[in-house]
């Protein structure tokens, strides 16, 4: 079975159409770049996808059940938006976590921490926006979820760090998970990604292979993008 | 092993490349463990399908075989590693013969610059 399956999918806000027909499979173990320009729809699936809003007509599902508390049980996902209590501590965040979902793994969260040098009395408050940025993604890193969703990891962070993020990626996402990554920053992500998903207008207009991608168009993602998608 | 990948080229023919050079240059030598598929994707900051796909393109011709549940290991086939040796160096010399060419060099010419290069190497 399926690890996600999107079935004529639509959304719309008031008449406004953000997700038109979208159909899409996502099997597992592999790391899937969702790839489009600013407003045209990404986020919008991927709220859906985690039950965050609601379905106009279409279908979600996963291991194929329609989405909801299972769905929710199985899905790791790292919102755009940060929404930890910031007047809580890095440690009493890990504790609220592992008290929150079972498959929460605290040894993993803090062996991340530390090796991202982050002291875990600090608050969130007191720590720079990258940092909490860090701190989220360990925390979602560290649930053995089946499935990864994250929207944006490399929004905020440095080009070290953004290396290290993709490490990070890379050797917590076990064996038969998959993982979504939405950016608009393709040359950083381009060479772990399995394949790509072309969202435009709220419509699906490619999904491909990447290696296959670039030895038909002799070109990187970046490239390829950039030329779909010229203004 | 950080390798700078370019983008515009399917990444697991490089890193078959990679992978490659480093059997005909000895640094895996014939018979020798080749590290796990999570580990090299690791060193290679790549998807570990991809090292996957790869070493799939490696066993097809005959540099790497797989032991069951034992790992990959480098063919024991000398002649074979030496073959995929000679067939990499023709490919580049000719690649060097064609841009000096381009640029007003014959043969004898070029075999001068070699014999003399840096002096009397």
């Amino acid at each position: 079975m399926e690890l996600l399956q999107c079935i004529d999918l639509n959304k719309s806000f008031g008449e406004k159409k953000i997700l038109k027909n979208v159909n899409l499979t996502i099997p597992r173990g592999k790391i899937i770049g969702l790839l489009g320009k600013n407003g045209t729809g990404k986020t919008t699936l991927i709220k859906l996808i985690n039950d965050l809003l609601t379905i106009s007509s279409g279908q979600i599902l996963v291991n194929g059940n329609p989405i909801g508390v299972e769905s929710k049980k199985v899905i790791s996902y790292l919102p755009e938006r940060t929404y930890l209590d910031k007047g809580m501590t890095v440690e009493k965040t890990v504790e609220y976590f592992a008290k929150f979902y079972d498959n929460f793994d605290s040894e993993k969260a803090y062996k991340l921490l530390k090796e991202l040098g982050l002291d875990t009395h600090q608050k969130l408050a007191k720590m720079s926006k990258g940092m909490q940025e860090k701190v989220q993604l360990v925390l979602v890193m560290s649930r053995n979820a089946e499935l990864y969703i994250l929207d944006e990891p490399l929004g905020g962070v440095d080009p070290a760090t953004r290396e290290y993020i993709l490490d990070t990626i890379l050797t917590n996402f076990n064996d038969g998970a998959s993982v979504i990554i939405s950016t608009h920053l393709i040359s950083d992500i381009e060479c772990i990604l399995d394949s790509v998903i072309f969202i435009d207008n709220g419509e699906i207009i490619l999904t491909a292979e990447t290696d296959e991608l670039r030895n038909r168009e002799n070109a990187s993602i970046d490239e390829i993008f950039r030329r779909m998608f010229k203004c | 092993m950080a390798v700078d990948f370019e983008n515009s080229i399917p990444i697991y023919l490089q890193v078959v490349e990679q992978l490659k050079s480093d059997i005909i240059s000895g640094k895996f030598s014939a018979g020798e463990r080749l590290p796990s598929v999570r580990d090299l994707a690791l060193q290679l900051k790549v998807n570990p399908n991809t090292v996957q796909k790869a070493f799939t393109e490696l066993e097809d011709m005959g540099l790497v075989f797989t032991e069951r549940t034992n790992g990959k290991f480098v063919t024991e086939d000398i002649a074979l590693i030496a073959k995929h040796k000679q067939e990499h160096a023709d490919i580049i010399t000719q690649k060097y013969m064609k841009t000096m060419e381009k640029i007003g060099f014959d043969k004898s010419e070029v075999i001068f610059l070699i014999n003399n290069l840096g002096g009397n190497r």
